[in-house]
């Protein structure tokens, strides 16, 4: 139980998104979080204005599904299988941080100079947010997939696709997070 | 059964998101900095274990456990879209420390702002939605 309620290293946690796909794979379904942002888009009405959100989404219920499950599971852990939150980063990533002006490192979840609701007020955090989550949803539709598309599902079924695809994950996130981070912290 | 079944399982990676902190910005920042091996032993292990079990599953003649076939596509081959959309969305991954699957899972765990991200991130989907007939793929 103490085990359960530290944070799980990544050989438990590595080994459980397998286990996740896994599941997904034998209930006949492929793992894909981001199709539930378009899915979302046609319950709110997208499907009048774009072919792109023409889709049954009824048949999409279990993808939202899991995704509602992701989040109950986000509010279990968060509060019942977990005594400290403190995310144990690396100390130089904790140094580096604390030179851009992120105190919180290496002492909460999230940075709270980020994701603490009074932050809403400054303009670049603002930014941050809504440029940031604009570019998750736009990204992952035009490349067809996020990490749990194309760096697990894609990657385990060895398609060339899903490779390319996540070295542009990592050439925008290198790119941002070495020469864009440092001047908007 | 149906819906319970994928909630269970979506409720499975929820915790495992959080708890394995493959939720947290700190661990993306650190990732992309290259200085600890957490989210690519995360990612790796995931990946050796999901390659063995979806090859696995491709090569036998297995059903769902609801009797349908199983859905183990390929991905339509390309280059502009994942590379360009790739890259987009590490963008995206990269300022809010956030993918897809944890964004239901942040705010599952009560941090509120993440709302506005996935509402930006539904906006740009949607966007996406209007111009894909324009964009290269």
């Amino acid at each position: 139980m103490e085990q359960l309620l530290q944070p799980w290293p990544w050989y438990v946690g590595g080994p459980l998104i397998a286990l996740v796909l896994l599941l997904l794979l034998l209930g006949g379904k492929t793992f894909g979080m981001s199709a539930n942002l378009r899915t979302l888009c046609t319950i709110c009405g997208a499907d009048k204005t774009a072919a792109f959100f023409k889709i049954n989404w009824k048949d999409q219920n279990w993808n939202l599904m899991v995704a509602l499950g992701a989040l109950i599971g986000g509010f279990i852990a968060a509060n019942w299988l977990s005594i400290d939150s403190a995310v144990a980063i690396s100390s130089q990533t904790i140094e580096k941080l604390q030179q851009l002006g992120i105190q919180s490192a290496g002492m909460a979840y999230l940075p709270s100079e980020i994701f603490a609701l009074k932050q809403l007020r400054d303009p670049k955090t603002l930014a941050l947010l809504v440029v940031g989550g604009f570019f998750v949803g736009f990204g992952t539709r035009y490349a067809g997939g996020c990490t749990s598309g194309h760096a697990i599902t894609g990657l385990s079924n060895l398609q060339l696709a899903s490779f390319i695809a996540v070295i542009g994950f990592f050439i925008g996130g290198l790119f941002v997070n070495h020469l864009i981070l440092p001047y908007l912290l | 059964m149906k819906n319970s079944y994928f909630l269970v399982v979506g409720l499975l990676f929820g915790v495992v998101m959080y708890k394995s902190e493959a939720a947290s910005w700190f661990r993306i920042y650190e990732m992309f900095q290259f200085d600890a091996f957490h989210m690519y032993g995360i990612i790796g292990s995931a990946l050796t274990l999901g390659v063995i079990a979806t090859q696995i599953l491709k090569r036998g003649k297995f059903n769902s456990i609801f009797g349908t076939p199983l859905a183990i596509k390929d991905k339509d081959p390309g280059v502009t879209r994942y590379l360009i959309g790739g890259t987009l969305f590490g963008i995206g991954w990269a300022l809010t420390g956030a993918c897809p699957g944890p964004l239901f899972t942040l705010l599952g765990a009560g941090f509120l702002p993440i709302l506005l991200v996935i509402i930006s991130a539904l906006l740009g989907t949607f966007v996406y939605g209007l111009l894909r007939d324009k964009l290269p793929h």
